[in-house]
């Protein structure tokens, strides 16, 4: 924030970018305040196709789930959510794990995680989609 | 004062010490925060259930069966039951979250006001989730 000062370490390109020891500035913040944004109204929608997906059969299910706008808004909750616990889940290592080996351990499990819960549901959204 | 003196002997100014969280006497809105964190904790593993949903719908009406079965069982229905009430509780808590964001909300009793309508508000829309659900299953099974 402010000027020089003659007991500034960082290089003058450094200060200009502005983005601290994380390298990444304040992106995680501003991306959890637009996750959290848009997974009100997300969830609201995923709460609503599920009720509407109780007791069907299996046959009803998958052609509901497939049809493209729900499909899609559940392709939305299942992105924005995975992203959003991915910076969440991170931040809490952060606070809690400070050993350093652990503490790598434990972001790679947490990306490893969030990829494949993430992955795999897109998958069967696709697939039902698709109908392959 | 202590700067002062520090800086007549050139003695290392001592850093201040602030006490621990257990020192504070419990209150509501320090328990709303944990429980936030708690939730989302929770609904982190809870989308393993969605990714359950999702692939078994998707693999085929053998592996569906698999999965309303242990959704029917009583477990399966508590872990749903805790699940809901984590979302809701999280859902709430987020948006008192993006209150604050635009800058509303600070005043002692305004942060008590919130504190209780996350708890209230909570426990309330997961009856009435469930009892929704319940209904759209036509009936209690
Ligand atoms: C299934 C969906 C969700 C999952 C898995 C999830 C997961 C998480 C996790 C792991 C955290 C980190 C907790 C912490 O740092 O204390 C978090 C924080 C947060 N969540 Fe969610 N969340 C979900 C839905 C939502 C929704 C719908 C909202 C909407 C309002 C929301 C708003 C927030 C906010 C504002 C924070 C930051 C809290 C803080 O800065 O202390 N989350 N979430």
């Amino acid at each position: 924030m402010s000027g020089p000062r003659h007991n500034d370490m960082r290089t003058p390109m450094r200060r200009v970018r502005g983005l601290g020891a994380a390298h990444s500035g304040t992106a995680d913040f501003w991306h959890m305040r637009v996750t959290s944004a848009a997974g009100v109204l997300l969830t609201i929608a995923l709460v609503v196709i599920v009720i509407s997906l109780l007791g069907r059969s299996h046959a009803a299910v998958v052609q509901i789930l497939g049809s493209p706008i729900v499909a899609v808004i559940m392709l939305l909750f299942i992105v924005n959510s995975i992203y959003h616990m991915w910076i969440g889940m991170q931040e809490i290592i952060l606070d809690y794990v400070h050993e350093d080996k652990l503490k790598f351990l434990s972001l790679m499990a947490n990306t490893f995680f969030c990829f494949a819960v993430g992955l795999a549901s897109c998958f069967a959204i696709l697939k039902l989609s698709f109908g392959v | 004062m202590a700067e002062l003196e520090a800086g007549a002997t050139g003695a290392r100014r001592p850093r201040p010490i602030s006490p621990h969280l257990q020192i504070y006497r419990p209150m509501l809105t320090m328990t709303m925060s944990i429980v936030h964190r708690i939730t989302g904790a929770g609904l982190y593993f809870g989308m393993l259930l969605l990714a359950w949903w999702l692939i078994a719908a998707a693999a085929g009406p053998n592996a569906y069966a698999n999965f309303e079965w242990f959704m029917g069982s009583l477990i399966g229905r508590l872990v749903l039951l805790g699940f809901t009430w984590a979302l809701m509780h999280h859902l709430l808590g987020g948006i008192r979250h993006l209150v604050w964001d635009l800058g509303y909300g600070f005043q002692p009793a305004e942060r008590e006001m919130l504190a209780v309508a996350t708890i209230v508000g909570s426990i309330a829309l997961t009856l009435l989730v469930w009892v929704i659900g319940y209904f759209a299953m036509g009936g209690l099974r």
